[in-house]
């Protein structure tokens, strides 16, 4: 018996997401009484995972697999789980992750719950606390097949380091043509930027910048704060900023550690998407703004005059604090 | 070709969220229904696939009677018959199950679902159908081409986007870009004439079993008090988020 746990890779290198996977996986498994084993592709540093105590990493290293491809990735994942014999798979909220996780549980016949935000309520039953309705409230689901799958939320569950031996073994799956009949042609990606889905920090605006040609002080103080920049849903809809930018509900969801909101009034299908940051500051020349009742912090000023003075004050900050 | 695009019946965006009978079920008080904003791009990209491609139409939903307005929205704006599956929606892989017994009976070779519904967030009935159909898959699209048997998709990764080619047949877990917001097709007078007339199939369902159950449901705790600072004090921010909220 096992959790087997996807930790991704990019270019040989763990993703940022791995850490937080890999400590939910093991604490998960020490609950339940059975061992950690992590499954990654063309991984340069397997033994990584030690500082989280993963106790076996399966090292897949197929040249067909050295980038991701959602079926043959799910393929080998699910082999990995019937030979660890894995009780529970665990994955991330990634956009790869959630593409191949359904193509996994519906291998395994597993129970699959998404979103999920912190380790299992109880383990017999097997019961998750997920979000639903858009972060507006929290199901407890109970997954009842012989083999679950948690996809754990983002930022939800954070890095827990811990001691232990890892082993690394090569684990080769079984390849097969047709899993490759869906294939990458090209990717659009800026390499080394933060991304709404892993950055700390997410500067977002609104329609209360008047116009895409004031973007240059969000991107200057996302700069500064090595942020990624995100968008409401209006501003995408007038091709502002690109859709891929857009964060709420029928947007990409925000789990950061800080969420700046730069003139965003806060409409609920907003407040939904943004909700599971855990710091959220505001700035809005309207006090009414319904924002404000959902922020820890606000501002009440003219984004025209307050982010300039606050990328000032934030590099002098970050100088002195270097 | 053969479409079949998947719609889901959601509490609209603006809906506030309540639970009733001890948070066992989603309280629907005063709750309006609609169709899911995902699947209303996938809609609406179907019926371009319709006009200038010469592909057929239908559209389905898994539910009781109550999901039938939404479904005739689908018709009024142009899909050619519709199949309300009568089972009530209560996990992914039922859901998909059932999804997947009308495909194979009706041989559609395209199926366009959302790559989510707004409610439950599960994200996996394209998967899983695409799974069970052994179908092509590519989910969180935001662009669709078909040449002949051929397709090229635009997927939304973190960070970007790739561009995927692959073939029918084919599942699609669609988002806001497989059209643009304002080309969203909206019912006009004629379109809702014409779908009185269209077949809206009652399909029993094959019934099958779910592999999760909501036992319960919850409300995030409430919002503590908002910290109001000077735009002329910026330095206080500074200090509060580095000391106070510790994440500068």
């Amino acid at each position: 018996m096992s959790v087997l746990i996807y930790t991704e890779t990019e270019q040989g290198k763990f993703k940022k997401n791995a850490g937080e996977l890999a400590s939910y996986g093991v604490a998960l498994a020490k609950n339940m009484g059975v061992h950690s084993v992590a499954i990654a592709f063309h991984p340069e540093d397997a033994q990584a995972l030690s500082a989280y105590g993963v106790d076996k990493v399966l090292r897949v290293s197929h040249a067909e697999l050295s980038s991701f491809n959602a079926k043959a990735y799910a393929s080998a994942i699910s082999q990995a789980a019937k030979s660890e014999a894995a009780s529970v798979v665990v994955v991330s909220s990634s956009a790869d992750a959630k593409y191949l996780s359904p193509l996994v549980a519906a291998t395994l016949q597993a129970s699959y719950a998404p979103n999920v935000v912190a380790l299992p309520e109880s383990t017999t039953p097997f019961v998750v606390k997920r979000t639903a309705f858009s972060n507006k409230g929290f199901a407890h689901t109970t997954l009842s097949a012989a083999i679950k799958m948690i996809g754990v939320a983002n930022n939800a569950y954070g890095v827990h380091e811990n001691s232990g031996s890892t082993t690394v073994t090569d684990f080769e799956p079984s390849i097969e043509a047709s899993q490759f009949s869906t294939k990458t042609t090209s990717v659009d990606k800026v390499a080394g930027k933060a991304t709404i889905a892993d950055a700390d920090i997410v500067v977002s605006a609104g329609r209360g910048l008047k116009g895409p040609e004031n973007w240059g002080m969000i991107e200057e103080l996302a700069s500064v704060l090595g942020a990624a920049t995100a968008c409401s849903k209006p501003v995408s809809d007038l091709g502002w900023r690109p859709h891929g930018e857009h964060v709420g509900q029928t947007g990409k969801p925000v789990a950061t550690n800080l969420y700046i909101a730069i003139g965003i009034s806060g409409a609920i299908q907003h407040l939904a998407g943004v909700s599971a940051s855990k710091v959220k500051v505001v700035i809005n020349t309207d006090p009414e703004a319904p924002f404000f009742k959902a922020a820890d912090y606000g501002i009440v000023g003219d984004a025209f005059e307050v982010v300039p003075k606050l990328i000032e004050k934030l590099k002098a900050f970050k100088a002195a604090n270097a | 070709m053969k479409i079949l695009v998947c719609i889901s019946n959601v509490p609209d965006t603006t809906s506030k969220i309540n639970f009733k009978e001890n948070n066992t079920q989603f309280d629907t008080t005063g709750v309006q229904f609609v169709m899911n904003p995902n699947d209303e791009f996938g809609l609406t990209r179907a019926m371009w696939f319709k006009e200038k491609q010469g592909a057929s139409l239908s559209v389905v939903t898994v539910g009781d009677a109550s999901v039938e307005p939404t479904l005739r929205k689908a018709l009024a704006i142009g899909a050619d018959q519709g199949y309300r599956i009568d089972a009530l929606p209560t996990d992914g892989f039922a859901v998909a199950k059932e999804l997947a017994a009308l495909v194979k009976e009706e041989g559609f070779d395209l199926v366009i679902a959302g790559r989510e519904s707004i409610d439950y967030n599960g994200g996996m009935v394209p998967g899983i159908l695409a799974s069970l159909l052994d179908y092509n898959y590519v989910t969180n699209c935001i662009s669709l081409e078909i040449d002949g048997e051929q397709a090229t998709a635009i997927r939304e990764i973190d960070g970007g986007k790739e561009t995927l080619t692959t073939a029918l047949p084919l599942v699609i877990g669609g988002q806001k870009g497989l059209v643009e917001e304002s080309d969203l097709r909206i019912p006009n007078m004629r379109g809702i004439m014409m779908a009185r007339q269209k077949q809206l199939h009652i399909r029993a369902a094959i019934g099958t079993e779910s592999l999760t159950q909501d036992s319960s449901y919850s409300k995030p705790d409430p919002k503590g008090e908002v910290t109001m600072v000077d735009a002329q004090d910026l330095d206080q921010l500074i200090s509060l988020l580095h000391n106070q909220a510790k994440v500068l």
